[in-house]
């Protein structure tokens, strides 16, 4: 069965496309709605404004999480803001201009009418949001205040101190929470979605393992939508949370759901640099700092002076040397990069010389101490507790990690997997971001995907099924995939070997970092693809799990997990391989300007790469969707 | 760089299951560097664990940025540990020192029970909210952000109280297994802002009703305060109790009338 990619675009201008579509999309009527049960997969931004909306229309809806509480999804960790197109500071945004900077910001690689859509709804998600009684930040008149953020020359970003996400995930969460109390909702916690079950080549139902008693069942739906978060984790280190994964994902790709980009993946500048070889994840320092705080490295490589006593003219503030019209707030893949390059000339600094300063220092001179505490007191709270230094008296230490994934499942302008009757919604879908994600923009995407397009969406494909029988949980398709599952997590058991499955994570993260990361070469991605596939065979024969499969086990959980990481993973460095070009957060070393920036080459790669699963994670097939610019001329991305 | 402490002594509190009695594992880390977190310390020994063919310790943790609230631990009978206004997975091992003995519980609350080893089942606190820890404003007809101005004080002290992460280490502290500093933060998150006025008194009402169900009571001992990861004042259940008192005449008024 070989797949197709339809992307849907609706005909007409772009700014009507939207419109265009819900004018004529097919319709639920609201008795009708309750005939239909929908199961979403995740309960962060996507999924739980995507569950709760679904259910506030009037659908059934069953909600699964592998947290034991929908409020833990990673969302809640995003610290510095979420965009929207509202003009409140009067600077000169627009739709057109958000719109603009996400594709630009992307590298020329999004889809223009998903992003433009996104552009639309971003001002329906602030109102949304302080209706539910998010608390934004707020200037003395008691208006909304903005903040700055990479890649924009406007102020659009809307923030909640540093815990924007947590701020609204749990918005989203408490109209979730709404739901279940009064049973629109029925939630399963602490259940891991293990495979998607496809009858009749459209999506009927997942399979799920509870955590707690390792029991594997079957639900059946009419729809099913994934909202399962990226796949940084790929990596080992990162600054996800430490269960994310990409299991949900993987198991639709091997269900025939394309899976686009994978190769499109982005480290982040401001983290705190690794301290240690055992250290289990790395840790995001908002780029909202880079508001205030400037970056830069000694001249000389060999300084070893406390950063107070290296004067002025002896540091390199390289990114406004290099970047002076965007500056400390280059967007993230341009500032990464240029924080490897600083450090791989052995300028870096700290203990281990693998980082770069961001310093508070002349910002503290102008506004004060306590305007800078109030405005990221508890981020420098946290890199105290993290470090033991205190940001306020010296300057912070940061390096680039892996932080958000643009690929993701291919999903067409509704939504849609290659998988009829399958979503996939917010960072787990590739749609919105191109090869680069700007700041304060996954917030944004989650809830759009969420709150204004799939509840949309979804009635357009439902409407056809309306009083047709789907098939239940005895199906044949369901008893397989069960039995697939037990098999699977039986093995995992019973391999006995001597190796932990954090062990071939960390080995596996170390390659697809080696050879996948900031920098990546022809040469080095063969490596990698010869690695990568021997360490996988190792696993299979000396993987160790302990314990049981009929109560909690997380080390089996974990085993699953990995296992998932290593088909990923080939795919990754395979994609990566074939995009012969250099752009966004995919930047290979054989193309390159002089000046060491991104090389794109527009002629061959404007299109999406979406992978099909073959039955040999060595072997995907290859299919491309052109991207159709018309709206926006490609041109160098530049930030001088 | 990083200095090590030589050797520490972990007393770890071990339970197959809700049901069968627990009991104390001794476990002597060697060689740990003053940089790891603590729970990296636990990954150390589990790592150890299951290459010696054990079972892995069971314990709760996600983001390990202090801000999801999966994790928790008594850390030497001290919710989150020694570190003020930090979460278990933000305390770091240069805040012990070579030799010392290091007793690690799960939360101890009746309302949490036991699931394995250090990890509880804190699902009343869901119960709560979705009683009416939230405002009804469903998706699409929400008017424009700015329509209605919020005091600046007015906003920043709402997200104060909005910060709880709704990890329990407020009930885990408490003598009688409360979760008013809980219920008290989201209470005064969301009746605070001009936008949750509508449900102020009907919310108040369900969210403590159904606390009483589930949680001790409060005397007001402070512990909570002084347990909260994220610093949450005991003002929030000052003001919950206060809008409580008054619902019971305000809903009473208002049920009359129907």
């Amino acid at each position: 069965m070989s797949i197709t990619l339809d992307s849907k675009i609706p005909a007409g201008p772009l700014a009507d496309k939207w419109d265009e579509f819900k004018a004529h999309e097919k319709l639920v009527n609201p008795a009708n709605k309750r005939k239909f049960k929908i199961i979403v997969v995740g309960t962060g931004l996507a999924g739980a404004s995507a569950a709760a909306t679904l259910a506030e229309l009037g659908y059934q809806v069953d909600a699964f999480t592998f947290h034991d509480s929908p409020r833990r999804a990673h969302s809640i960790a995003a610290q510095g803001g979420i965009n929207a197109a509202k003009n409140y500071k009067g600077d000169g945004d627009s739709v057109y201009r958000l719109f603009y900077d996400t594709v630009k910001g992307g590298d020329f690689r999004a889809r223009e009418a998903n992003v433009h859509r996104l552009a639309q709804v971003s001002v329906n998600i602030i109102d949304q949001m302080v209706a539910q009684g998010v608390p934004f930040a707020r200037e003395y008149g008691g208006l909304l205040d903005n903040r700055s953020f990479g890649g924009a020359q406007v102020s659009r970003t809307f923030y909640a101190r540093g815990q924007t996400g947590q701020q609204l995930l749990l918005g989203a969460y408490q109209q979730l929470a709404r739901q279940i109390g009064m049973g629109g909702v029925k939630l399963y916690n602490r259940m891991e979605l293990v495979d998607i079950v496809v009858v009749d080549g459209r999506a009927a139902g997942i399979v799920v393992r509870d955590l707690m008693t390792g029991e594997i069942s079957s639900h059946s739906a009419h729809a099913v939508v994934l909202a399962t978060g990226g796949y940084g984790n790929a990596f080992f280190l990162s600054t996800n949370a430490m269960a994310c994964n990409v299991t949900a994902a993987w198991r639709a790709h091997r269900k025939g759901a394309a899976f686009a980009n994978p190769c499109y993946t982005q480290i982040h500048p401001t983290c705190i640099p690794q301290a240690d070889d055992f250290q289990s994840k790395l840790t995001l320092m908002s780029e909202s700092l880079r508001n205030d705080g400037r970056v830069w490295v000694p001249k000389n490589p060999d300084d070893t002076r406390a950063a107070a006593d290296i004067p002025e003219d002896e540091r390199d503030y390289y990114l406004e040397r290099i970047y002076p019209s965007f500056g400390n707030l280059a967007p993230r893949d341009i500032a990464s990069r240029a924080a490897k390059r600083a450090v791989d000339n052995g300028q870096g600094v700290g203990p281990l010389k693998n980082g770069v300063y961001l310093d508070f220092a002349d910002a503290i001179n102008r506004l004060g101490q306590q305007t800078v505490k109030e405005r990221y007191g508890n981020l420098f709270d946290m890199y105290e507790r993290i470090t033991g230094e205190n940001p306020y008296e010296v300057p912070m230490r940061i390096y680039p990690a892996s932080h958000y994934t643009m690929g993701g499942l291919w999903v067409d302008y509704e939504l849609m997997t290659t998988v009829p009757g399958l979503y996939c919604a917010g960072e787990a879908n590739f749609s919105d971001h191109g090869a680069n994600r700007l700041g304060a923009s996954a917030l944004m995407q989650g809830l759009s995907d969420g709150y204004f397009v799939l509840p949309y969406t979804i009635s357009n494909y439902l409407a056809d099924w309306l009083n047709k029988p789907i098939p239940g949980t005895d199906h044949e398709a369901f008893k397989a995939a069960e039995q697939q599952a037990s098999d699977r997590f039986r093995q995992f058991l019973s391999i006995g070997g001597t190796r932990s499955p954090d062990y071939f994570h960390r080995e596996l993260g170390k390659i697809i970092w080696d050879y996948c990361g900031m920098e990546r070469t022809a040469q080095g991605l063969e490596k990698a693809l010869s690695e990568i596939p021997a360490l996988y065979d190792e696993f299979q024969k000396d993987l160790r799990v302990t314990g049981t499969g009929d109560s909690l086990n997380q080390t089996l959980e974990k085993a699953g997990r990995v296992d998932d990481f290593f088909e990923l993973g080939m795919l990754m460095c395979r994609d990566a391989l074939v995009r012969e070009e250099s752009c966004g957060g995919h930047f290979r070393a054989e193309h390159q300007t002089e000046e060491g920036e991104a090389l794109r080459d527009d002629e061959n790669f404007a299109h999406v790469t979406a992978w099909e699963w073959s039955g040999d994670p060595m072997a995907p097939v290859e299919h491309r969707e052109q991207l159709e610019y018309e709206e926006i001329q490609f041109q160098t991305r530049s930030y001088k | 760089m990083s200095d090590k402490l030589t050797y520490i002594t972990l007393k770890i509190w071990r339970q197959g299951g809700p049901d069968t009695p627990g009991q104390f594992e001794h476990h002597v880390i060697e060689e740990i560097s003053e940089e790891a977190s603590f729970l990296e310390m636990l990954d150390i020994l589990n790592e150890q664990l299951i290459e010696a063919g054990k079972e892995a310790i069971v314990f709760d943790h996600d983001c390990r940025e202090g801000i999801c609230g999966t994790c928790s631990l008594m850390i030497d009978g001290k919710a989150h540990g020694p570190e003020k206004g930090t979460a278990t997975c933000q305390l770091h091992m240069r805040k012990f020192s070579s030799g010392d003995t290091i007793t690690v519980e799960p939360w101890r609350a009746s309302a949490f029970p036991i699931i394995k080893d250090l990890m509880v089942d804190r699902a009343p606190l869901d119960r709560i909210v979705e009683s009416g820890g939230f405002i009804s404003a469903e998706t699409g007809g929400a008017p424009d952000a700015n329509l209605i101005p919020i005091p600046k004080p007015v906003a920043d002290a709402a997200m104060d109280a909005a910060e709880c992460i709704g990890c329990g280490a407020c009930v885990a502290a408490c003598p009688n297994g409360a979760a008013n500093l809980f219920t008290g933060a989201k209470v005064t998150h969301l009746n605070l802002l001009p936008q949750g006025q509508a449900e102020r008194y009907q919310r108040v009402e369900a969210m403590v009703e159904t606390m009483d169900e589930y949680f001790g009571s409060c005397t007001n001992h402070g512990e909570c305060e002084a347990a909260c990861p994220k610093s949450i004042s005991i003002d929030v259940i000052a003001v919950m109790n206060a809008d409580y008192l008054k619902s019971k005449f305000k809903n009473r008024k208002k049920l009359s009338r129907t």
